[in-house]
């Protein structure tokens, strides 16, 4: 396997240790080291190791999933369900909130507690259990990115029963694939076609069928919304700066009107076109006259945007942002870039880059991004959990991750979280993160057999990352301290 | 020197001047900045009623006149108040309110992000400024520099606070004030070393610290004489207790305001309020937008109540990125469009009228056809309020608006 060799024959060139290198990998194409890595770096030689990871990496359906992650996934009952059945659930809950609302005695808020929060509780329990315990990292790395990159609200109407069915069936399968499928698949689902409008976005003066014959007064206000068709453009493929217009916009609006779902369906895949709906004038969009062609056209524009330089651009600088540096090197954006097109918006293509990159191991970008508080989370869970060893209470942690600013499913904006230091490195911040370092060392200082030696296997998990400055001030502290110190440590808020 | 003093009563304000003297920039006063995250529809905030293309652009949306039922309270001939904010027209009653309608950035992005960027950073359409404009005014502001001169509250750093200069930082939830473990002094001793020689982070990390002792000092001594009676009033403990029951931000709100009225080195402050991207079902006077209205004005008068006495000596600026389509779209709401209603609240302000020119909703007089324009750039609204409520010199002003435009011409503060 090519990919595996590569980076070895930049190893001289980067100043980087072996040891360096695998920790490197293990942060940013993972969530951080496990003890258990640790020891398998010891094992085989940080070389051979490094290696082997990178290798299985790019080919996740090798890695088995531990017994104990299966376990725990197929006890949630929701995470099987379709669309259709999770938008019948949604329904239901609607429907019993209004009648126990109607009743004015009873509780309005409990149909929803009972139905609808089990399944984002359920998808947020997945996400974070695969993203501890799965020895595929690199893949529940990509679902945190892409998910974010298409984002979509989990606090608007029915997206919070879809949220972890649109990860499972709209960004997890590509993550590897095409991002053409990805953008197609992002487009068609219900959760984005309702967060960002589409659905209801019609010809102008387009009315439902039993309201055509009306007067004025009762004929809906019916016609474009341009909120999906600006942000596919902004934020998912050309970038603010990709040179479209306002009447691009538009133009792109009335070539997606009739993209939809159907409501009154009870289960299975949601999207229809509806052809009824459908602006059949022609459109000039991105410089191109349109002829009308119902769905083609939108499949048409997707085809145009997956493969433009600018979207390239766009994909190629959020990657290196994200992988590699808050202010990426040009050059390496540009190689990015290239491969993306040249691939035809190929992922796994676009990933294999990145790792053949010099610019990804250079030692000005080792250690050197600071952590969001999703990565700072995972990364400390798995700094102190053993290979089959899960976190015990999810809720907990997803409650963590919302008061730190970040919660899980809950960016309300289509451009989702940021990843640079500018943007989550403040007072408040730190604050957060010590006192959480403080209560996970608590959890495990009660356990008298972790806590006599739990620094200094969290200093050997931890490896290289720990500056020798940091190990000796915290040697220096009082045993039972150290842990805390350790994992609020400014070495540990980077990766 | 002035000295308004502010009256709670049963939830709404009113305000009785005692003596009125010239307004002269002083070490206290301080400047409150609310970003309304995602382009609140400002023709359903203050809406000009009096314009007829009004109503007609907005079959679904549009707010009754004054005297309807549910319908706008009236400012003026030509302006009303979304009847949701109903508890802040004592303000304008009083004159402690102002609006700018018609204002907004030059730049005409219709991006979220851009234009918030822009708004913050100070700097339209310039990307690669590094700072954001209240950092700059914090670091040319005359008077003794203090760890907490400046605060955000929120779990993430605003753009508009990035920077060089140092910024205290309150978080959000009923904990906000609560001690952690980085309190604690044999934590606090160890982390000290880690930090301290840190390239990256030892700014952070001494903010971190000294923010939140100064913030412990503050809140722990008692408030300074001098309010008299307002002060007594407006802290009382009933009154507060109905702020926390309302919505998280109100007690949020309430809580900054505290901080802020408690420590007289803070003049500067920030925080933002999202969720007012009305694509669909935005709804009139009841439904989705009139709830996040509501639910704003309670925290307004939350933080009112919580600034206490020093109310008479805060202007609080409330801004958005841009504004929506002045016709609604085809599912009830509004898309992204470019001029927006600036408010201005507090103590100086010369309130009781809407400032700026109004261009009117006739189709040429749209921006692209399609948008209320923006006349009034929104550096030059905020200016004078930085020069002659903050005392800010013309080389301070150039710092933070480089290449601003001329202040406005109608007096924003009291004389």
């Amino acid at each position: 396997m090519l990919a595996s060799q590569l980076p070895r024959a930049f190893a001289a060139s980067t100043g980087l240790s072996d040891e360096e290198r695998a920790l490197h990998a293990l942060n940013r194409l993972g969530f951080g080291p496990r003890p258990a890595d640790a020891q398998a770096i010891a094992d085989m030689g940080a070389r051979a190791w490094l290696d082997q990871f990178l290798a299985q990496q790019l080919n996740p359906q090798s890695l088995a999933l531990p017994v104990a992650l299966t376990d725990s996934l197929q006890a949630m009952d929701t995470l099987a369900l379709d669309q259709g059945q999770l938008y019948a659930r949604f329904r239901e809950a609607q429907k019993l909130s209004r009648e126990a609302k109607a009743e004015g005695n009873k509780d309005g808020e409990k149909p929803r507690r009972e139905l609808v929060r089990p399944v984002v509780q359920q998808a947020g329990a997945n996400r974070l259990l695969r993203a501890v315990a799965s020895p595929a990292q690199l893949e529940e790395v990509l679902v945190d990115f892409w998910f974010n990159h298409f984002n979509v609200f989990a606090g608007k109407g029915p997206v919070s029963v879809w949220v972890g069915s649109y990860e499972r069936e709209a960004i997890r399968p590509y993550v590897l694939g095409s991002f053409r499928d990805m953008l197609g698949a992002t487009a068609k689902h219900p959760a984005m076609l309702f967060y960002l409008d589409n659905a209801q976005s019609v010809a102008p003066g387009w009315q439902p069928r039993g309201r055509r014959g009306l007067q004025d007064k009762a004929r809906r206000a019916s016609g474009l919304n341009e909120n999906y068709a600006r942000e596919v453009m902004e934020l998912h493929t050309l970038g603010v700066d990709g040179g479209y217009t306002q009447r691009d916009v538009t133009e792109l609006a009335r070539m997606l009107t009739g993209w939809t779902f159907d409501p009154r369906a009870v289960s299975g895949a949601l999207f229809r076109f509806s052809a009824d709906r459908h602006d059949q004038g022609t459109k000039n969009w991105l410089g191109r006259k349109v002829e009308a062609k119902g769905q083609a056209e939108g499949e048409m524009a997707f085809d145009v945007l997956a493969t433009h330089p600018g979207t390239a651009r766009h994909i190629a600088f959020q990657f290196a942002q994200a992988f590699v540096a808050d202010d990426p090197p040009p050059a390496l954006v540009q190689r990015l870039a290239d491969r993306f097109l040249a691939s035809q918006s190929n992922l796994r293509e676009l990933t294999k880059c990145l790792i053949e990159s010099d610019e990804f191991w250079r030692r000005e970008v080792y250690q050197a991004k600071f952590k969001t508080p999703y990565q700072y989370l995972l990364s400390s869970l798995r700094a102190v959990t053993r290979v089959d060893g899960l976190p015990p209470d999810t809720q907990k942690l997803l409650g963590a991750l919302a008061q730190a600013g970040m919660p899980l499913y809950g960016a309300q904006t289509p451009d989702g979280y940021k990843n640079t230091a500018a943007a989550w490195m403040n007072p408040e911040a730190l604050a957060q993160r010590i006192q959480f370092a403080q209560t996970l060392s608590d959890r495990i200082q009660r356990r008298p057999a972790m806590a006599a030696r739990a620094s200094g296997d969290l200093l050997a998990t931890l490896g290289p990352t720990v500056s020798s400055g940091t190990r000796a001030s915290v040697g220096a502290e009082p045993a039972p301290q150290q842990l805390a110190l350790l994992l609020g440590s400014p070495d540990f808020m980077r990766r | 020197m002035d000295r308004r003093h502010f009256l709670l009563a049963s939830g709404a304000w009113t305000l009785c001047r005692t003596a009125v003297a010239a307004n002269t920039p002083q070490a206290g006063n301080k400047l409150v900045v609310i970003m309304l995250r995602g382009a609140v529809d400002g023709l359903s905030v203050v809406a000009p009623y009096g314009d007829a293309n009004y109503a007609a652009s907005r079959d679904s949306i549009a707010l009754a006149p004054p005297g309807a039922d549910e319908g706008l309270l009236k400012l003026d001939s030509l302006f009303g108040l979304n009847p949701n904010l109903a508890r802040l027209k004592p303000w304008w009653d009083q004159g402690s309110m102002a609006f700018v309608h018609a204002s907004g950035s030059p730049d005409p992005t219709r991006s979220h992000f851009d234009a918030q960027d822009y708004m913050e950073s100070g700097t339209p359409g310039r990307k690669s400024t590094p700072d954001g404009w209240m950092n700059r005014l914090l670091q040319t502001l005359p008077g003794e520099a203090a760890p907490t001169r400046a605060i955000s509250m929120g779990a993430t750093p605003p753009r508009i606070l990035a920077g060089t200069a140092s910024v205290a930082n309150l978080g959000v939830g009923p904990k906000a004030l609560d001690a952690k473990a980085i309190d604690k002094p044999e934590m606090q001793s160890a982390l000290s070393k880690l930090y301290a020689k840190d390239p990256m982070m030892a700014r952070t990390y001494r903010d971190t610290t000294e923010g939140r002792e100064e913030i412990k000092r503050s809140m722990a001594a008692p408030r300074m004489a001098g309010g008299g009676g307002g002060m007594a009033r407006s802290m009382d403990p009933s009154a507060d207790a109905g702020a926390q029951s309302a919505s998280g931000f109100a007690a949020d709100a309430l809580r900054l305001g505290r901080v802020i009225g408690a420590d007289a080195h803070t003049q500067l402050a920030f925080t933002s309020v999202g969720g007012w991207d009305t694509h669909i079902n935005q709804g009139g006077a009841k439904g989705q937008l009139a709830n996040r209205l509501t639910s704003l004005s309670q925290g307004l008068d939350a933080l009112a109540q919580g600034l206490g006495d020093t109310l008479k000596d805060t202007v609080i600026v409330v801004m958005s990125e841009f504004g929506r389509t002045v016709r609604q779209n085809g599912t009830n709401g509004t898309d992204h469009g470019r001029g927006n209603v600036m408010w201005l609240m507090g103590g100086p302000v010369n309130g009781g009228r809407m400032l700026g020119e109004w261009p009117g909703l006739e189709s040429s007089a749209l921006a692209d056809g399609r948008d209320l324009a923006v006349v009034t750039d929104f550096r030059s609204v905020l200016s004078p309020l930085l020069q002659r409520h903050l005392g800010l010199s013309d080389a301070g002003l150039a710092q933070v608006f480089p290449q601003g435009p001329a202040a406005f011409r109608a007096p924003l503060l009291r004389a």
